[in-house]
This record gives C-alpha cells, structure tokens and sequence, in this order.
C-alpha cells in the first residue's frame, strides 16, 4: 500500500509556488509600468540631468525589466524591500512594526472567531430546519452580503454612539492595561470577527449537514442514537477535514477586511500603511506590502488544500 | 396549448413559481434598478446643490432623508448613487462574466495545453486579494469610471471561468458532443449551441452572486476614497463623505449603508429562492 499522499501534497506546494512566481511577476509589472520616471520622482524637480542618469544606473532603471525583476526578487529574498519614495526610510524598517500590529489584530480575531463560528455552524446543522438554524443562515447571509465598512458603521453606532461602551473612531486608548487593550481592539475585532464567522458558519453548516446525509449516520438514527451523540460521535470526526477547510478559506477573508477595518478605525497596520502608500503612490512600499498580503492568502489557500488531502482517509 | 392547457403546462410551469421570500428580494432589486434607470427623473432636487442651511440635517419634510455634510439633499444624491453603483457593478459584471464564461467553455471544449495554461494563469489572478488587486490598479493608473469597470470585471473573470468551466466539462462528455464533433462541428458552435443553453441556469445564478461581489468591492473602494471619485459618488463614495456625521448618527450615514445592504441582500436571496427550474437547468 503505497500513499499517494505525499505526492499529491509536493504537488500542492509545488502549484503554489508556480501561483507565487506569476503573482509576483503581476505586482512587479503593475507597479513598474508606470507613467513617470522613477529617479525624477526621488530627486524632485530641481535635480540636474547627470543626477538623473546617475542615479537611474545606480539603480538599475536603464536596465530591461526583466533583469530588474530578477534584482527585486533576489532584493526581497535577502530582506532589501527598497526605499520609500515618500519618507526615504528603508520599506523594511516601515513594515516590520506594523506587520506585527495587523498580525496582533488577525491573530485576536482568530481565537474569538473559530470557537463562535463552530458552536454556532455544528448547532445548527444539529438543530436543521428549525427556527433557531433559520435564524443563525437568515443572520449570516445578512452579514455575508454586507460590505465590510457598513459591519463597522453599524458597530460603531451601536456600541460608541447608542451604548458609549468603547470608542469610536480612533485607535488612541493606552494599551498597557488590560481594560485598555480590550477597548482599543474590541471594535476591530468585532468588525472582522462578523464577517469571518459568517463565511465560517455557512460552511461549518455544509459540512455537517454533507456528513449527516451519509447511511452511516442514518445507521447511528436507527440504532437510537441522541441527535447530539449521532453529530458529534458519528458525524463530525468525518467532517473535521471539510471544516478546517472552511477555517482556513474564511480566514483568507481577513485580508480583505483588515484593508477596510484598518483605515475606518484608524488601526496601525500594514493594511493601513498600504492605503496611504496607494494615495501618495509610493511604489516600493505599495509591491512590498502587496506581496506579504498575497502570500499570506497564499499560505492560508495551500493550507485549505492540503488539510482537505490530509483529511481525505481514501487517499491515504 | 391554449384550451387543453389546464393540467399539461400547469405541471410544465410549476417549476418556475417562486416563493414570497424569492419574490419580495425581486420586487427590491426591480426597485433599485427602476431608481437607477430613471435617476434624473425622479430627483427632487439638483444633487449639488446646497438647500440646508445645516449639515447632517434630519429626515424632515422636503428633505425625506436628511442632508449631507454641506447641507445637500440626501434623497436626490442617493437616486443618483444608485445609477453609479449598479450602473458600474451591472457593466462589470457583464464583461467579468462574458469573458469567464467563453474562456471556461472553450478550456472545456478543447482540453490539452489550453486548458492548462489558461486555469494556470487565472488560478494565479485568483490568488491576490481582490481588494488588493483593486488598490494596485488604482494605484498604478488612477481612478476612472472605464478603469472601475475594467478592473472589477478581471478580478472577477476567474471566478466565472472557474465556474462555468467546471459545468461544461460535465456537458462536455455526454453523447451528443459527440455526436457534434462527429458531425465536424467547429468550437464557436460548440460552446454557443450545445454546451451554452445546457449551462445557462447556473451561470446566471452565479452572474447574480458576482454582481453582490463586485457592489461590495465597488463600494468598498469607493468607501476607502479610491472608486468612483468626486463629483460624482456611489453609494460607497457617500459613506465615506458623510462618515463625520456617525457620532452624532446622522441618517447621511446609515441611508447609503442600508442602499447598500437592500441591494445586496435582496440579490443573495433572490438567487436562494430562484425556481428550481432555472437553477437546476444543466441537470434536467
């Protein structure tokens, strides 16, 4: 008996590596094939055109651009991320503090968010076609066809302005104590946790109703089993692969979120960093931001992938 | 079919009812799209203009949803933000879909080297954030309406393709492909007269679900002030200009957040509650 896992898992890797290489052949192309020359925009208007062609050599300009992007990919690899056009301070030094911010953020959201969305997907999947499962879809499909910037208006409205509970725009509360953690990253977190619950719940729930269809557990029904025993006895060890499927595919969500959370709480990180980047078009921190969130997404898509395989006990 | 009628096409149409859920989701996306059709029509006052002497004012008489934050009837510009936001989202996703679909038919059709490297390269594009995507390209070429389309519709080109693909592969092997490939019958009627009418259902159920997708992307950007970009506004860009009224909840913020959400909601549901017939067109 030989398992094909292995294999089917390198091959995994190995597509993802492929997606990573044209991916960031996009970002570099999107972000080089620009109207405007890059050294004019670092020295400014006044500089003299032997400034100019100095620093376009220096910097490899005159170069095709593949050759540049072969420089960018070794830069990346040895931890050079460029300079900012804005502030002139090293892309590295800019990210590395924030990186950890928008990592504390999805990190908080995360523990909050799995155990929520897993009680309330296996419950209804439990409890289907009663009034309670028809609440908790009817809730999420609210959630899921909501933009993420109305989740935290709305969060806003009810716990700064009605409830005066946390505060509502800004990120300013002292973060030594434990009250003030908990206050300056509630809303944030609250915000993401709706919209990555949501995507959880309805897929906990697909999941678990996918497995309850199975004659095995119709089996468990006949033999007189609880309904609570037949789901987490019988039920969910086989839908434990599709389900950490789902974690990891909702939590890909976060990307999206945090850009918006991020910029209307006025949160310290990448994704707010990115956003101001966008507005003043600093190239190099806009390619290097844009390639921690796409293999980020990356990671968690591979992830997804290859729980689904480990899971699969045909394949093993 | 019009005397003996009474049990035959009973029986025939019964698969396209729809339930109440199904039809009041209907009767708000006819709404909106009325609202955006005949915008100009239908305003009560000139979207610029300044007709409150107060800002953030309240739903009064006269000004049925309040005033922005130059004192600017909520009401007209919101008719208004909907000719943006369904306008944009509406040709977006035509093209998004119109490109997936053709491309996923003929990656079915013709299988091999094509296929490979199309679902490769659109595998790839699937792979960055579509925000992400969003802000990069406004980033690099700026924000116009024509861009707004044109990058809306390739962020969501291969979900399409993914989608469609995956159905015409199903046709794909049933005997009357066969038939046709026998009969010599080249890849444009192929996909147009066999494989399309046998996908059309579901492909326009999910047509549905990238329209919600692309309205939330729209407004997002446009919430973060890189979409539709001023004098005119969507629904997301008059968020993001009245958020200064949330403190103190002025309807300026909460009335294009719930424009919003109608819309969405109602497209979601209709698609939940469509007539089995329609979705499940490619198993009958």
């Amino acid at each position: 008996m030989t398992s094909r896992v292995p294999s089917l898992i390198l091959g995994r890797l190995l597509i993802a590596l492929v997606t990573l290489t044209i991916v960031s052949f996009a970002v570099f192309f999107a972000t080089t094939l620009l109207p405007g020359d890059t050294a004019t925009i670092l020295l400014g208007q006044a500089a003299t055109p032997e400034a100019v062609a100095g620093l376009r050599t220096a910097m490899h300009l005159d170069e095709p651009a593949l050759l540049r992007f072969v420089y960018w990919i070794g830069g990346l690899f040895q931890g050079d991320l460029g300079t900012s056009y804005a502030n002139h301070m090293p892309v590295a030094t800019l990210i590395s503090g924030r990186l950890a911010n928008t990592l504390k953020l999805a990190g908080l959201t995360t523990l909050v968010s799995v155990p929520l969305a897993l009680t309330l997907g296996i419950t209804a999947a439990m409890w289907r076609r009663t009034l309670y499962d028809r609440i908790v879809t009817i809730a999420t499909i609210g959630v899921i066809s909501v933009p993420e910037f109305v989740l935290a208006t709305l969060a806003v409205l009810v716990f700064a302005v009605y409830l005066k509970w946390l505060p509502a725009l800004s990120f300013t509360y002292n973060v030594d104590s434990f009250s003030g953690l908990l206050r300056a990253y509630a809303m944030p977190v609250i915000t993401l946790t709706f919209g990555v619950s949501a995507q959880m719940i309805r897929m906990t729930r697909a999941a678990v109703i996918e497995t309850l269809n199975t004659p095995y557990v119709e089996m468990a029904l006949l033999k007189g089993a609880s309904r609570p025993r037949m789901v987490l006895r019988h039920a969910l060890p086989n839908a434990l692969g599709p389900i950490s499927n789902a974690v990891a595919l909702s939590l890909s969500y976060l990307l999206g979120g945090v850009i918006i959370v991020e910029t209307i709480f006025n949160y310290p990180g990448v994704a707010k960093l990115m956003v101001d980047a966008v507005s003043t078009r600093d190239l190099p921190l806009i390619q290097s931001c844009a390639m921690i969130f796409c293999f980020g997404y990356l990671i968690l898509i591979t992830t997804a992938d290859i729980v689904a395989i480990l899971s699969n006990p045909r394949l093993r | 079919m019009k005397t003996n009628s009474s049990t035959g096409s009973l029986a025939a149409w019964s698969g396209y009812r729809i339930n109440l859920v199904g039809l009041t989701a209907f009767s708000v996306v006819l709404f909106w799209a009325l609202v955006a059709l005949f915008a100009p029509y239908i305003t009560p006052h000139s979207v610029g203009e300044m007709i409150d002497l107060d800002y953030f004012g309240p739903m009064r008489p006269g000004l049925w949803l309040g005033s922005d934050y130059l004192g600017r009837d909520m009401l007209s510009r919101i008719i208004y933000g909907a000719r943006y936001t369904v306008g944009i989202s509406l040709a977006a996703v035509s093209i998004a879909c119109f490109t997936g679909v053709v491309l996923g038919m003929t990656s079915a059709v013709l299988r091999g080297p094509v296929d490979m490297v199309v679902s490769r390269i659109l595998d790839a594009m699937n792979s960055i954030p579509s925000k992400l995507f969003g802000l990069m390209v406004v980033a690099a070429v700026g924000s116009s309406i024509p861009v707004l389309i044109l990058t809306l519709s390739v962020i969501y080109v291969p979900g399409a393709y993914r989608f469609s693909r995956a159905l015409a592969i199903n046709i794909d092997t049933m005997d009357f492909i066969m038939v046709a490939r026998i009969r010599g019958e080249r890849l444009p009627y192929l996909i147009a007269s066999e494989i399309l009418p046998n996908i059309i259902g579901p492909v326009l159920a999910d047509l549905g679900l990238r329209f919600v997708f692309i309205v939330l992307l729209l407004s997002g950007l446009s919430f973060l002030g890189l979409g539709v970009q001023p004098p005119y506004a969507d629904w997301g860009a008059l968020v993001r200009e009245n958020i200064g009224g949330l403190p103190f909840a002025a309807p300026a913020v909460i009335v294009p957040s719930l424009a919003i959400a109608t819309l969405t909601i109602s497209v979601n549901l209709l698609i939940d509650n469509l007539p089995q017939k329609i979705r499940d067109r490619s198993a009958s």
